[in-house]
């Protein structure tokens, strides 16, 4: 089956004896399965919270994506702030995102994460959040529908999959020599056998 | 005294926790919980003293979502003041802005049109639906039921949330009632699909009973744990289904009745010993009591304007003013001190969560630990609303 990750020359598929052999670079394909599996953490501020709950419930059905919200920084990847970032809860999101293993990234979901939104000549909102941490896409609204959300997420994986580790990665891996062929079928018929 | 290791450094700030630790003894631990916590519905911090897994003493800290509503109010003019009500309870954004306007129009002394109170009718209990909605589906993951969330909240709110956009262009924010009336008429044929939303639900509400009413082990993780009697929830000023779950019958909506809500027959549902089971049961029968109402209100919509005579930019006379609805989680007062410019002097909001969560505290009390993630959902809070 062709796909279009071919057409990107990102990988190269040879006929082995019992199945297929691809290949690779270990970059690219850490990256496709990062991007896959974005988990965010169960973590909601104000009323584009809501929303957000509404982007995991039935009809955004976010599972489809692979974006499982998880209830500890700990296993998270995806911080999203989704609502008004008071100078009381700014120091506890900086420790939530510093519990988060690397790499991680950060959604700024709302007018009130971005700049303050509708608090913003209030004294106790901190006029955005990329005033504490740093902050990867930015969602417009107040709130955000459930679909910016999507098109960010949507972004994001575009942003993990370009941009992540640009550079590193191989862009065309080698093709192996007949002997190495040879040698993967003579396994392959090996493994069959046994 | 040994310091003890599971003590949150956090902990140590502020005059009232201080207090509190020279309280724990040898065989006691203080847990914190929040604000970060899934089943906190929000950033509430509330911190437990235990001994063993019997909890002793429960402080709430609150102020982690402080916007100064109130202060922002006074640089406002009347309807910007509107958008900021939305934002206090997001869950029932039309009776927040209810609460603003009635107080307003107080003031005002304007005349409301009928067929603008029938639409404020229309959408504050569809509010209220959207609203207990969210309770059911939250409550049920506390209790560890997941389904309830897909039907409660993904399906049957979105239907509420597509007419409200519909009508107002928004989903949770609306901005929808304003000093005078309405924003927008409904639609054509609007009060007909509510009317085909209504008809859906019956079905489902017994599906929802299914789900959760009746099932035993929901039953056994509520019934009978975290009792307020109703001497307790009239003395700490509790209102709304709260209060109507420990037995106090007492609903604005039919005793002082605002709005439209004399035209309409409807039930005030009761709970018996004030514990969580009760309280889900008082909401989740709420649902179909405002139902009943949104359906009378359909059938009898009257014709005429959805705006009273206000002008655009209006100066209500010196004066102050008090206003209050029923909203889904109680009583929602709005108490407005105008000076005869176009910005309020002072603007005092009552939020019901923020006075409903004082009976935390006393709730909790000899409960165990694994109870007070049922006590907490059954609250309901909102915590746009206790720190405005
Ligand atoms: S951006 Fe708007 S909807 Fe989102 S948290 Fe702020 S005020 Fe609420």
């Amino acid at each position: 089956m062709k796909s279009a990750l071919d057409s990107l020359q990102l990988l190269r598929r040879h006929k082995v004896v019992g199945g297929e052999l691809v290949l690779t670079s270990v970059d690219f394909f850490v990256d496709w399965a990062r991007k896959s599996s974005i988990w965010p953490l169960t973590f909601g501020l104000a009323c584009c919270a809501i929303e957000m709950m509404a982007a995991y419930a039935s009809r955004y059905d976010f599972d489809r994506l692979g974006v499982f919200p998880r209830p500890t920084p700990r296993q998270a990847d995806l911080l999203i702030i989704s609502g008004t970032v008071v100078k009381k809860m700014a120091p506890a999101i900086e420790t939530l995102y510093n519990q988060m293993p690397e790499p991680r990234f950060v959604i700024s979901m709302g007018a009130c994460s971005n700049c303050g939104g509708p608090y913003y000549d209030s004294y106790s909102v901190c006029k955005g959040i990329d005033k504490v941490i740093p902050v990867d896409i930015y969602i417009p609204g107040c709130p955000p529908r459930p679909e910016a959300l999507q098109t960010a997420v949507f972004a994001l994986q575009k942003k993990i999959d370009r941009y992540w580790d640009a550079g590193k990665r191989v862009a065309n891996p080698s093709k192996p020599t007949n002997e190495v062929l040879k040698e993967i079928n003579v396994a392959a018929l090996k493994a069959r056998d046994a | 005294m040994a310091p003890n290791p599971i003590r949150p450094s956090a902990v140590l700030q502020g005059p009232v926790f201080e207090t509190k630790i020279e309280q724990v003894g040898d065989h006691e631990m203080l847990l914190n919980l929040g604000p970060q916590h899934p089943s906190t519905h929000g950033v509430l911090r509330v911190v437990l003293k235990l001994d063993g897994e019997v909890i002793t003493e429960a402080v709430p800290d609150m102020g982690y979502l402080h916007r100064g509503v109130e202060k922002l109010a006074e640089h406002r003019t009347y309807p910007m003041n509107i958008v900021l009500s939305d934002r206090n309870d997001y869950l029932s954004a039309m009776n927040n802005n209810w609460a603003f306007c009635l107080a307003v129009e107080k003031l005002l002394k304007v005349e409301i049109p009928l067929r603008a109170e029938y639409l404020r009718v229309i959408v504050g209990e569809l509010n209220r639906v959207a609203s207990h909605m969210v309770f059911y589906g939250t409550f049920g993951i506390d209790i560890g039921a997941f389904t309830p969330f897909l039907h409660a909240f993904g399906r049957d709110r979105e239907e509420i949330l597509d007419l409200f956009e519909e009508m107002c262009g928004a989903r949770i924010t609306y901005n929808y009632i304003r000093v005078g009336g309405v924003m927008l008429d409904a639609p054509e044929g609007w009060t007909h699909r509510v009317l085909q939303f209504v008809e859906r639900m019956k079905p489902r509400l017994v599906e929802y009973d299914k789900l959760l009413t009746k099932n035993p082990i929901f039953i056994d993780r509520t019934i009978g744990v975290g009792l307020l009697s109703a001497e307790q929830a009239v003395d700490l000023g509790v209102t709304g289904p709260i209060l109507r779950a420990s037995g106090v019958s007492l609903d604005l909506r039919r005793d002082h009745p605002y709005g439209a809500y004399n035209d309409f027959q409807f039930d005030v549902p009761l709970g018996k010993q004030g514990d969580c089971y009760d309280r889900f049961l008082v909401r989740r029968l709420e649902i179909t009591e405002s139902l009943k109402i949104v359906e009378q209100a359909c059938r009898k919509f009257p014709d005429g304007p959805v705006m009273g005579k206000v002008l655009k930019m209006y100066r209500p006379p010196a004066g102050e003013v008090y206003a209050q609805v029923d909203g889904p989680r109680g009583w929602l007062g709005s108490y407005i001190v105008s000076d005869g410019t176009e910005k309020p002097y002072r603007h005092h909001i009552r939020p019901p969560s923020f006075i409903n969560l004082q009976a935390l505290s006393e709730i909790v009390k000899g409960w165990k630990m694994a109870d007070v993630v049922a006590i907490l959902g059954s609250l309901d809070f909102v915590l746009g609303e206790v720190d405005r």
